[in-house]
């Protein structure tokens, strides 16, 4: 659809295209929640985006200390969330797989993926957990410094998300199970899928972000004019 | 997530029996609308009540004890946050969108009813936590609508403890409930037209509500995000807005946020917000003018373009709230010429407005006074926006009565004007019954004139110097003595428009019960919400059939036609379709 030319449309000229079209029947319930997935993603994105932004401002600040970058700093060895990032690969590739099992109308691989999907999310949460035990342990608690708010913060609000998108999941494997139709699984399962990789892609950037060094940090903040 | 809606079920084309499932846990949106409409009309009178106190101290201050400093900042609190979030944004979307977007399209429903209901439960909730603030230790936020921090969280602010926490975690439950019913009304207008209803066909209304409703979608994470950051800053110690300070002679743990930012972030709502709160009153008033002017809207094509023009710019003129902040004043160069030109499309519309009612068949009914009205009110309430968005005329005038009679004329008697007409216009659809014109009549004059009464003299105030959210005046060299009789005077004017609200309220339960039976299109109005089968519409909406749309919503005064208007579903005649391309409208 182009927009452009649809805000074009004259609509007080007159035309009969309409009459001679079939019969409409109703809404079709997949494009439906297609649309409303695209509305969700780009909810959560200005989410993130807003608070990476505030990030940036808070981090000219001079009390705001890097969580990397100096050696005593706890992600300058930042190995143990490239663990957790695999986790959450790992789910984003196991529901694919169950997506693709699901195309080819076998039942095995389908169960299979998404019960690997969920494992493997339910373990990163797990991981993200006890990375927050770990800091409390190493004397960096959520209000010691903005630096530490923020990564506690972002990580909750990932989990969060996280684990809307498990209900939503299990909602939709219930569903399967009690109708015993594979085929109904295909549309909620992709509109799952794309959910999971996009919540990948956005750990990546936060990732990124937490793990940067103070010269990375202020090279961005600079771009954002701040 | 993929759900058919209850109403699309060929074998549930009948209506819910029981009071339960029909009134109380419906999925139909008739029904959530009216719940909606009800809660906010509720907490509408709620505000309006505590305007009424505030305006008492105001005009005859000292003269009621129960009025102290502190609760005086509370009303004024309160009263700003429901107005505008609680009332207006739940009225207008939660009510007016789910009432008339699946009618107008031509659904049986929204795309994801119980995601609709669930809504609407979100919201009551987020009214119960409000409210309940009121009965907590402290009592609610006296931090002003803005919720500024440090103040907002600190000793010496009227409910910095628990008032506080509730505010913020209503506003969080309310944006929760708003995202659904938001992707509800995006979803129905992009995916749930009927056969033959294009983009271009939609009546304004639906235009105005589907682009404000984007924008809430956008903007509402701005103030979740604040939210959720000064409720960190106020109960876990973090310091993402609190600078380092000293409060009570006690020095804080907090250390270098910025309240700046908090700002930002607000304003980044709050200012697209006052087109969520406008663009749906733009659309139901298009639509009541064109009705009652038995005349199609001048410009239309314009119209829609201003709508989505006014929606993109809403996002580049947050900063005209903050050139007192102490933000980089080059800012205010880059903010004061947004502002102005946003006013482009808005002054087209404005002028659509008065080119529709040129020439017309002007039926001055209730809806129409309504509407009229608020042409002169919006207007006057825009020109003094463009007073403020320049800098330095913004100085001198910030933080004084100037601004209060500004945003309440532009942002509160503006949309509540589009409120009251759109309520007039179709509450026979929605009850059945007419309303009782001689009572509304008298409703809309004492609103009218009253609401003039009210802040002409405000605007004067504030040129004096007269500054907002204070409790009394005390003993000031540059106001003069007759700045008391005229709040007096104000505050007398406001009790009499508060107290006519109530010729409203009689004149809806009494129509209810009393009123003569609309019949099927009172008005005569071409839009499909008007051609459902039965009135008030079913459950399902349109029996067995979906209707077809065969033209735009607009066609009154046709040439030659039978009647003064054609409705949406009715075929082009063949000499429709030799008479050519008509004029430009």
């Amino acid at each position: 659809m182009n927009i452009l030319k649809v805000l074009r449309d004259k609509p007080w000229v007159h035309s009969t295209a309409s009459a001679t079209l079939e019969q409409y029947s109703g809404p079709d319930p997949v494009a439906a929640s297609q649309i409303m997935l695209r509305f969700v993603l780009a909810i959560v994105s200005v989410l993130f985006f807003l608070f990476i932004i505030t990030f940036l401002s808070r981090s000219q600040y001079p009390d705001f200390e890097a969580l990397a970058g100096s050696p005593w700093q706890p992600f300058t060895d930042s190995s143990r969330l490239w663990f957790n990032t695999a986790l959450l690969a790992c789910a984003s590739l196991a529901i694919q797989w169950g997506l693709g099992g699901s195309r080819s109308g076998k039942l095995n691989i389908t169960v299979a993926g998404i019960s690997a999907a969920v494992f493997f999310t339910l373990l990163f949460l797990v991981a993200q957990f006890d990375l927050w035990m770990r800091l409390q342990s190493m004397g960096f608690y959520l209000s010691g410094n903005p630096a530490n708010s923020y990564f506690y913060l972002l990580t909750a609000v990932h989990g969060l998300h996280l684990i809307g998108g498990l209900v939503v999941l299990t909602n939709v494997v219930f569903r399967v199970w009690y109708n015993h139709n594979i085929d109904s699984l295909k549309a909620p399962l992709k509109l799952c899928t794309t959910y999971w990789h996009f919540l990948l892609g956005v750990w990546l950037v936060l990732f990124a972000l937490l793990t940067s060094r103070p010269e990375t940090i202020n090279a961005l903040a600079a771009m954002c004019g701040f | 997530m993929q759900n058919v809606a209850i109403a699309d079920q060929p074998d549930e084309l009948h209506d819910p029996q029981t009071f339960i499932t029909k009134y109380v846990y419906s999925q139909d949106h008739k029904v959530i609308a009216i719940q909606y409409g009800i809660t906010a009309i509720f907490v509408g009178l709620v505000a309006l009540a505590l305007s009424a106190l505030m305006r008492l101290q105001l005009g005859f201050p000292d003269a009621f004890d129960f009025i102290d400093p502190s609760s005086y900042l509370q009303f004024v609190t309160m009263h700003g946050m429901i107005m505008v979030i609680y009332l207006l944004t739940a009225l207008l979307l939660g009510g007016f969108g789910n009432y008339l977007i699946p009618l107008m399209v031509g659904a049986r429903d929204m795309v994801f009813p119980f995601m609709n209901m669930l809504s609407f439960w979100f919201y009551l909730l987020s009214v119960i936590v409000l409210l309940a603030s009121f009965f907590v230790p402290g009592g609610p936020t006296g931090a002003g609508w803005t919720l500024y921090p440090p103040q907002a969280i600190l000793p010496g602010t009227p409910g910095y403890d628990w008032g506080i926490i509730l505010m913020l975690v209503s506003l969080v439950i309310f944006i929760i409930a708003f995202t659904m019913g938001g992707l509800n009304y995006v979803t129905t207008v992009l995916q749930a037209r009927t056969h033959g209803m294009t983009l271009m066909r939609m009546p304004l209304t639906v235009w105005g509500i589907f682009t404000a409703t984007v924008l809430g979608l956008l903007a509402f994470p701005a103030l979740l995000v604040s939210a959720i950051m000064m409720m960190l800053d106020k109960t876990l110690g973090t310091s993402f807005f609190m600078p380092a300070l000293v409060s009570l002679g006690e020095s804080l743990d907090y250390s270098g946020g910025s309240p700046v930012l908090f700002q930002h972030l607000f304003w980044f709502f709050g200012h697209p917000e006052v087109y969520i709160v406008a663009l749906p009153a733009f659309g139901m008033v298009s639509d009541v003018l064109a009705t009652h002017a038995r005349k199609n809207i001048f410009g239309y094509r314009m119209m829609v373009w201003a709508i989505v023009a006014i929606g993109g710019l809403s996002f580049v003129v947050w900063a005209h709230h903050m050139y007192v902040s102490g933000m980089l004043p080059a800012f205010g160069f880059f903010f004061a010429t947004t502002t102005l030109i946003i006013a482009v499309p808005t002054a087209i519309k404005v002028y659509n407005w008065v080119l529709t009612l040129y020439r017309g068949n002007i039926h001055l009914t209730v809806p129409m006074l309504f509407s009229i009205g608020f042409i002169f009110t919006f207007t006057h309430g825009g020109l003094t926006g463009l007073f403020l968005g320049n800098v330095v005329i913004d100085l001198p005038l910030s933080d004084t009565y100037f601004v209060v009679a500004h945003f309440h004329m532009v942002m509160g008697v503006s949309p509540i004007m589009v409120l009251f007409a759109a309520i007039y216009h179709w509450y026979p659809l929605i009850t059945g019954k007419m309303f009782d014109e001689k009572l509304g009549k008298i409703h809309f004059w004492f609103t009218f004139l009253g609401t003039y009464a009210i802040y002409l003299p405000m605007h004067y105030l504030g040129f004096l110097g007269v500054p907002r959210r204070y409790f009394a005046m005390g003993s000031t060299d540059f106001i003069p003595e007759s700045a008391q009789s005229l709040n007096a005077s104000i505050t007398v004017s406001a009790l009499i428009v508060g107290l006519s609200q109530l010729i409203f309220i009689y004149n809806v339960f009494w129509s209810l019960r009393a009123g003569k039976p609309a019949g099927h299109n009172p008005w005569e109005a071409t839009s499909l919400e008007w051609q459902t089968p039965d009135v008030p519409p079913h459950h399902g909406n349109w029996g067995p059939e979906l209707p077809t749309v065969y033209r735009w919503a607009y066609d009154y005064g046709v040439p030659g036609a039978e009647k003064d208007f054609i409705p949406q579903n009715h075929p082009v005649t063949e000499s429709e379709q030799t008479a050519g391309e008509p004029e430009e409208r």
